[in-house]
């Protein structure tokens, strides 16, 4: 056979890579592979053959859609998907793909009925076969098939304290938030899965670090456990390392400057350690000293949320009496409590009290503060009474024409004249087409928000739209509209009396900022040059 | 930039002109509007290629098959129902009429768009395709407010215009005779809206 004698004049150069024939030692039991896909989360058993760890094929093969047949007369395994085929020796860790050989830390060992394979077979093998991305992680136990995104997360908390610091690194970064729960804070990863690694933590006024499902990190805490704040610190380009750092009630917070906005400190300064508290050990004090940069990437710093309605402009009216510009103003304000205590971002409300406010000054004060995203909240109503659902809206240039389709395309630059001579270029933009621009932009933040909503309210048939809405015209940056419930329905309004269905939507504006602020960050910024 | 009230007064005026040319020679707007429109009973001093005359009726008795905007059942989107509208001479009467026939009362099971005690105050035709329908105060006072229900509003309007005029390409919505921001505090209403067809649901009733 052809593949017989090209391997064996390739063995002779590789001998030492192939490992001995293994299948005179019986298998020992090792701890499964946890395979995460598309399809969920699996295992695969694992035994020890000698000291070479090896993988049940058999249970491999369909989740990477492989067809395995053994060829006595060549002594190899060959296994395919439709024309792909590897043969893989079963004398010797070799295989042949498509003409190329390769060494493999051991052959395919046959346990009973079964076949089992080195995890590097199924890397280097088995993958390329298959056509799908397969990144096995002897550390963590872990495959990762296709293109998912597993970071692994390692947990450390800091000697000494208090406060109390936890130091999370993530590999490679992911987006996350940080919900605090009765006795317990909630980690969770904008991810497909955790490869979580040590976790070393509990004493001070943490309980236990455990993961509680495939994306969630659970911070169990003491009860004396008041409050907390929480940074990244970018490590380097793929990796981010997430600071939590927890104070006991009644003690004093620690200053804004250390973590969350973290402005520049002035030079020389040392951070205050908190009064009342003992002194700080040596490492925590040089924690202290450095500044954590913001939480936020430089895309998305500021926020404007816009209460609709207002005043004598009542918005809609529901059944019990419920005002929507009520409704509205309490939901705003708990989404800036919330992005402000957990993201440290800014956060501008376009009115804090019951008053009118014109439309155009809504956009002003988000194109005035340089704002990175703007939300206007809103409830619904129809004429149907049974309508019910969140709905998010962003812009449509319908009855703007051609300007605003041509200002997308190419906004206006002109030189201006500059202090001192020369001249610099700026973007004119006309106040009724600022919004044309950032449309992918906002699109791109309105289906997170639908799909931040979907998981926690119900939704209109009707969950994503674009309307020519007065308030997103002028809004230079990425925009939104979100009717949140229909008040015309008598149950709905019933749901948005209670603080549960209120948190709920804030809790999803909240995910779907910090999934935005994600995807600016790997893209670059939000806004066009 | 936007229209101003100064601009709305020249459409206006510029509209007078052309209804009274389009009177005299039966212009290209309105021979666009008949070719298009489905008459009941044609009329006898039809446009120019108008054949199969039908016996004359008076004036008043003629009618159109006219598509009209109502609020669908599930209270999301619109409905569209044909309905014989009287017929009248012109771009802008005849948008009159069909708007006199949106504020009568629904078919059953539908509902109408426009909150009860509005009133038309009137409808002209600029010279570009833009259609002005003035409306009384009750059209904003009496709304419900909510961004669904406002949008059933404003495109009940526009489509039903639009739908049946195919000279006119888009409407703009006046209160007692002046531009308004918006009706109930979302649809931008400062500029003549062409008809957008996602917010009515495939096929009439």
């Amino acid at each position: 056979m052809r593949l017989r004698s090209l391997l064996a004049v390739v063995s002779i150069s590789l001998v030492a890579a192939s490992a001995a024939r293994l299948e005179a030692q019986s298998p020992r039991a090792a701890a499964p592979y946890s395979v995460v896909s598309a399809d969920g989360r699996r295992t695969v058993a694992a035994v020890l053959v000698g000291e070479q760890e090896m993988l049940r094929l058999d249970e491999l093969a369909p989740l990477l859609q492989l067809t395995v047949r053994e060829d006595r007369a060549a002594k190899a395994l060959t296994v395919s998907r439709g024309t792909n085929a590897a043969v893989l020796s079963l004398d010797q860790g070799l295989a042949s793909i498509g003409g190329k050989i390769l060494a493999l830390a051991a052959p395919p060992v046959r346990d009973g009925s079964r076949w089992l394979v080195s995890p590097d077979t199924v890397s280097r093998a088995l993958a390329p076969i298959a056509g799908v991305r397969t990144d096995v992680r002897r550390a963590s136990r872990l495959i990762v098939l296709g293109d998912l995104r597993v970071p692994r997360v390692t947990v450390q908390q800091e000697p000494g304290g208090p406060p109390t610091r936890l130091a999370i690194d993530i590999v490679p970064r992911a987006a996350f938030t940080v919900v605090q729960e009765p006795r317990r804070l909630l980690v969770r990863f904008d991810a497909d899965g955790l490869d979580v690694g040590s976790i070393s933590a509990g004493g001070g006024l943490v309980e236990s670090v455990t993961a509680a499902d495939p994306v969630t990190l659970v911070i169990a805490l003491d009860k004396t456990f008041g409050t907390f704040r929480a940074a990244t610190v970018p490590v380097d380009s793929a990796s981010s390392r997430l600071v939590i750092e927890l104070t006991a009630a009644g003690a004093a917070a620690p200053p804004p400057s250390t973590l969350a906005r973290a402005a520049p400190p002035a030079p020389g300064a040392a951070a205050p350690a908190p009064p009342a508290a003992p002194p700080p050990t040596a490492m925590a004090r040089t924690e202290a000293a450095a500044p954590i940069p913001s939480a936020l990437p430089p895309g998305v710093r500021t926020i404007v949320i816009d209460p609709g309605h207002g005043g004598d402009e009542q918005g809609t009216q529901g059944a019990g009496g419920m005002l929507e510009k009520d409704l509205v103003l309490d939901v705003a304000r708990r989404l800036r409590s919330m992005l402000d205590t957990r993201l440290g971002v800014r956060v501008l409300l376009t009115r804090d009290d019951d008053r009118v406010v014109p439309h155009d000054e809504r956009a002003s004060i988000a194109n005035n503060n340089k704002a990175d995203l703007f939300i206007s909240l809103h409830a619904n109503s129809s004429p149907n009474k049974e309508a019910k659902g969140a709905e998010v809206f962003y812009l449509s240039l319908d009855g703007l024409g051609a300007e605003a389709r041509k200002m997308m395309e190419n906004p206006d630059t002109r030189p201006v004249p500059v202090l001192g001579g020369g001249s610099r270029d700026i973007d004119l933009i006309l106040w009724d087409m600022a919004q044309a621009r950032h449309l992918s932009e906002s699109a791109a933040f309105a289906m997170l928000v639908e799909e931040e909503l979907r998981r926690r309210v119900e939704m209109s048939p009707n969950p994503i739209q674009q309307a020519p809405f007065r308030v997103l015209v002028a809004a230079n940056m990425p925009a939104v509209l979100v009717e949140m419930a229909f008040l015309s329905n008598a149950a709905q309004e019933a749901q948005l009396k209670s603080d549960e269905f209120k948190n709920r939507v804030v809790q999803s504006l909240f995910d779907a900022v910090v999934r935005y602020r994600g995807r600016v960050d790997g893209q670059g910024p939000s806004r066009l040059p | 930039m936007g229209k101003g009230p100064a601009a709305f007064r020249s459409a206006m005026a510029v509209s007078t002109r052309t209804v009274a040319l389009a009177l005299v020679t039966a212009g290209a707007v309105v021979a666009g509007t008949w070719a298009t429109v489905q008459y009941v009973n044609r009329p006898a001093r039809g446009p120019a290629g108008a054949s199969a005359v039908a016996a004359k009726q008076p004036e008043a008795a003629r009618r159109i098959k006219a598509t009209l905007y109502y609020v669908a059942a599930d209270g999301l989107r619109l409905a569209a129902a044909e309905r014989d509208v009287l017929f009248a001479e012109g771009a802008s009467e005849q948008a009159r009429r069909i708007m006199e026939a949106m504020l009568e009362p629904a078919p059953d099971g539908l509902a109408s768009a426009i909150p009860a005690g509005t009133a038309l105050r009137g409808v002209f035709v600029g010279e570009r395709g833009d259609a002005y329908v003035d409306f009384s105060a009750g059209l904003r006072t009496n709304h419900p407010g909510g961004s669904s229900s406002e949008i059933l509003t404003v495109y009940a309007i526009v489509s039903a215009v639009t739908a049946n005029l195919p000279a006119i390409t888009s409407v703009q919505i006046l209160i007692e005779g002046h531009e308004v921001d918006t009706l109930a505090g979302h649809v931008d209403l400062r500029r003549p809206l062409p008809n957008a067809p996602q917010w009515a649901q495939k096929g009439t009733t």
